[in-house]
């Protein structure tokens, strides 16, 4: 793997109790790593201290135990090699769209003239299709244009790593749709390694290449990383004819659903935190890593049922990291 | 009915207007008829007793001496004789100034405690404390201290522009929003960047807020000052006219005031219009 990679090694998180008496731990020993161009999304509830581990990547906490290495760098702050793009736009309301990415390209080089940084900034606003808004404030703007403002700005300082936080959950679903094409466009042409907090299924199963889901909070922890079998060139249209769509959203939402509190509760006896199980859901196998959890884990790999006659059946992906069961 | 609203409130604030003087003038008008009496006696009682006419001059007597003061306001005959327009523009002065450098440590000084909850903290007490202090309550201290009458109504200024400026850009600057400060921080802005581009702008509404609040009040307090420290200034005009006697002209001092008042008030609010922004 080359040096532009995410790794996340024994990261753990504690807020003082309210009361002052205590620690409350919001998740410990997290261990994952995020290769080059990958497009990984962390998927869990509420509470379980997904957008903590985002701010703790983005330099803006910092972890009660454990380090991150980003671009082969110790993350200890904030850097403009790291962008985020927030969950509520927070573009500065008194600064016009180009203003506010004029904003990013000047703090991004700060040598450059006046010219360079609107040309720069321009060429960005183009690329999320909003160059013919550049000049209203935010108030005059839509909320999914407001978004398309914030990834520009991300985007315009050319980072190694892009940062999302929930950035379409706040969005209506057409919106949020055509902004997730855009992404996967821009993902098509850029090959940025992006790190994405969702709790929307269809969206990681749309973007991610990896899908890291954790147990419920307090003391949540990674229950295992989850391969999209999906074809890489996918698009929101015809996503759901892939034979293994089922199987992989049933395995997401089954985990969402019932075995993310169950794994909260029940510690697996050979779970080894360096290591998260692997799964790898497919239409044709039980795909599941080196991983037997009690509570459901096996009815979540079957083979779907709920393939209607007609729908594409590929051929068997068996999984590389099947292990001889 | 077709009639804009703010033509109906125009044509409403007219008729209130003349519905007042209307009956301004009637009050203080007396009697047509004058009482046979000896013309050399009525002289001498004068026209209160004679015609039962009020001591408190009319609205045609006021607008005639209101003419005659800003037709010509920059005369200067000596110390108790200067055109209305000498005296305002003293006090003006005088407010800018003191209001001015009430600024200039106000809106850092706010910067810093919104900044810096420990400062917060350690500064409380003394703005509560000094806070409520009437600003001419500082006036005698001020004389022994200063020495200079002028410079001491300045301080009487800065001191009561001080607070309001203060606390509400303390407090703009403490709720700026948590993630413009966090984009702030992951473009690596430098702290000095960060407050000129991101905090100053995003604070800009209250420290506004709290500008008018002292200019107000800066206005209300120099005709306190100025009758105290005497010499120049419009409430010295007053307070001189008061000792001649000249009804006409405390009235007409006290319009004046008014709307220099409101002028200073708008120049703010224009400007507060200027940094305003839609969230």
């Amino acid at each position: 793997m080359t040096t532009n990679f995410i790794s996340v090694q024994g990261l753990a998180r504690r807020f003082p109790d309210p009361t002052g008496s205590g620690e409350t731990t919001v998740f410990d020993n997290v261990w994952f790593d995020v290769a080059e161009g990958e497009f990984f999304c962390v998927v869990g509830h509420s509470g379980c201290g997904k957008s903590t581990i985002l701010n703790i990547l983005a330099g803006l906490d910092h972890p009660s135990a454990g380090t991150i290495i980003a671009g082969g760098v110790h993350v200890d702050g904030p850097s403009l090699d790291r962008a985020v793009i927030f969950q509520g736009h927070a573009l500065m309301p008194w600064l016009t769209a180009l203003q506010n990415v004029q904003l990013a390209v000047t703090s991004r080089h700060p040598n450059w003239t006046k010219a360079q940084v609107r040309d720069h900034a321009m060429k960005f606003l183009a690329l999320v299709h909003l160059d013919h808004a550049a000049d209203k404030k935010p108030s005059q703007l839509s909320g999914g244009m407001k978004q398309r403002v914030g990834i520009a700005r991300a985007l315009s300082i050319e980072p190694k790593i892009l940062l999302m936080d929930e950035p379409f959950s706040a969005l209506d679903a057409l919106t949020r749709g055509s902004l997730q094409d855009e992404v996967l466009e821009m993902r098509a042409r850029t090959k940025q390694t992006t790190f994405m907090i969702t709790h929307d299924v269809d969206e990681a199963m749309l973007l991610a290449d990896k899908i890291l889901l954790m147990t419920n909070g307090p003391n949540a922890r990674v229950a295992e990383i989850v391969e999209n079998t999906l074809p890489k060139s996918r698009a929101r249209t015809d996503l759901h004819k892939h034979a293994n769509y089922y199987p992989l959203r049933n395995h997401l939402i089954d985990f969402l659903v019932t075995r993310s509190a169950v794994m909260a509760r029940d510690d697996a006896a050979d779970y080894d935190p360096k290591n998260p199980p692997i799964v790898r859901p497919t239409h044709a196998v039980a795909a599941v890593g080196p991983r037997l959890f009690s509570g459901g884990a096996a009815g979540a790999n079957e083979t779907p049922t709920d393939l209607k006659p007609g729908d594409q059946v590929h051929a068997p992906t068996l999984s590389t990291k099947q292990p001889a069961a | 009915m077709a009639i804009p609203m703010r033509l109906r409130a125009g044509l409403l604030s007219f008729l209130i207007l003349a519905t007042f003087l209307f009956a301004w003038h009637i009050a203080v008008s007396g009697r047509s008829d004058v009482a046979k009496l000896d013309p050399e006696y009525a002289k001498l009682v004068g026209a209160t007793v004679t015609q039962g006419k009020s001591a408190m001059p009319g609205p045609i007597d006021v607008g005639r001496k209101l003419w005659q003061l800003v037709s010509d306001p920059f005369y200067d005959r000596g110390t108790n004789d200067k055109g209305i327009g000498i005296q305002l523009g003293y006090s003006i002065g005088r407010v800018a100034l003191g209001f001015g450098l009430a600024a200039a440590v106000a809106i850092p000084l706010g910067f810093l405690i919104g900044m810096s909850p420990l400062m917060s903290a350690a500064l409380n007490p003394f703005i509560q404390v000094l806070k409520p202090i009437s600003p001419l309550a500082w006036m005698p201290l001020a004389l022994y201290t200063i020495k200079d009458s002028t410079i001491s109504a300045i301080f009487v200024i800065f001191i009561c522009s001080l607070w309001p400026m203060l606390i509400n850009t303390a407090f703009g600057v403490a709720t700026v929003r948590k993630d413009w400060l966090n984009v702030a921080k992951t473009l690596e802005m430098s702290p000095g960047r960060t407050a000129w581009r991101v905090i100053l702008p995003a604070a800009a509404p209250t420290i506004l807020t709290g500008m008018r609040i002292s200019i107000g009040i800066a206005w209300l307090v120099i005709v306190a000052a100025e009758m105290l420290v005497g010499g120049t200034g419009i409430g010295y005009f007053v307070w001189n006219e008061w000792n001649n006697l000249s009804i006409t002209n405390v009235i007409n001092s006290i319009l004046l005031i008014g709307l220099v008042g409101m002028v200073l008030d708008q120049l703010l609010a224009q400007l507060q219009h200027a940094v305003a922004y839609a969230d």
